[in-house]
């Protein structure tokens, strides 16, 4: 994909989604503040997701995530439904234990298109995946894969 | 299973090919960026106020350490596999040997940062039951380098210290060219694009 090299701010275009924005905020108040922005957040620009072309995508991820096991980041299996910071046996940041984030597909839309911003203090320090088609695409693959019995046992 | 960072016979065998990339693999880093993660960015935090972005950069570094150590163990799995030809072998041992490198410039930039580096963890979990051929074991490593390419891409963004971000930048350059390698090894397209994501 040719990247888009021009037109992206380089800090969140919400302001809310600032870490001084957190700093003023307890644990539970962070939490509340990650719901109230994951929920606030308008819907992406992007057609229905396309999971073949979100396996591609989903290779970004595969330095640190695995579908059926957990690696420096959790695995994905089960993740549509499960609250984060709740994969038994892994060692999550605090700030995403404290997210009070409910994985969904309006959920993952949001945070994928910033982590740090969403949930700042989370391990996963990866930029995002900006493109709204790209960030659909591999919603639909973890949606379609993390609850097959093919691919999660 | 446990994966301890030790060579296999096999590998031990290649010795002398090891201690000719070990020394080699001292210009994996460019020499800029050696010394600035060596040096823990002395005087690029000068405002108290950035006290934030050296946490967030340690972090960032920290989660990198991490799948730098999970990268030296899976290399190791395909060492001891048995399913290696020796050639590919000593490449294998050869990109180990860089993500060990990565590993310890990051772990002692992280001390210097103030943080605390993570450590290998006792035991990974691999899908060891689907390596059954060398290009099995291949195949797997190719996916761990192109990630980690993604990964590093999706990092340097992120730092408040661009010397730090010029440091990733060049281990992403190593681990680009390790993808490619492997991908050649696999007899696919070295290079199947003009942009990395």
């Amino acid at each position: 994909m040719t990247p888009n090299l021009c037109g992206r701010p380089r800090t969140s275009p919400n302001p809310a989604g600032s870490p001084f924005f957190f700093r003023y905020l307890g644990s539970r108040g962070a939490a509340l503040a990650v719901v109230a922005l994951l929920g606030l957040a308008g819907p992406s620009a992007a057609a229905p997701g396309d999971p073949a072309a979100g396996a591609a995508v989903y290779d970004r991820c595969l330095a640190c995530h695995a579908l059926a096991y957990n690696r420096t980041g959790p695995k994905h299996c089960g993740l549509i439904g499960r609250r984060a910071g709740s994969v038994p046996g892994f060692a999550y940041s605090p700030a995403m234990t404290a997210s009070g984030i409910v994985w969904s597909p309006e959920t993952l839309d949001r945070f994928l298109a910033d982590p740090l911003g969403i949930v700042p203090g989370t391990s996963m320090t990866y930029d995002g995946v900006k493109d709204p088609q790209a960030r659909a695409d591999l919603i639909a693959f973890l949606v379609q894969t993390s609850a097959s019995g093919e691919t999660c046992p | 299973m446990t994966h301890q960072n030790t060579l296999t016979d096999p590998a031990r065998a290649s010795f002398s090919r090891r201690l000719f990339v070990s020394r080699a693999g001292k210009a994996t880093l460019s020499a800029g960026a050696v010394m600035v993660l060596a040096t823990g960015c002395t005087g690029a935090y000068t405002n108290p106020a950035e006290a934030g972005d050296e946490a967030k950069d340690a972090q960032i570094l920290n989660t990198a350490l991490g799948a730098e150590l999970e990268a030296v163990a899976a290399y190791q799995v395909g060492a001891e596999s048995g399913l290696l030809e020796k050639a590919v072998l000593d490449l294998a041992v050869q990109f180990q040997g860089h993500h060990k490198e990565h590993a310890d410039l990051l772990a002692s930039t992280v001390n210097k940062l103030g943080g605390t580096p993570v450590a290998a963890k006792a035991k990974y979990d691999f899908p060891v039951d689907q390596l059954k051929t060398q290009a099995d074991v291949l195949r797997f490593a190719a996916g761990l380098e192109k990630g980690a390419v993604s990964a590093y891409l999706g990092a340097v963004p992120l730092f408040g210290n661009r010397d730090l971000a010029k440091a990733a930048a060049s281990i992403l350059g190593d681990e680009a060219m390790h993808w490619a390698v492997l991908r050649s090894a696999l007899g696919e397209n070295p290079v199947p694009g003009a942009f990395v994501s």
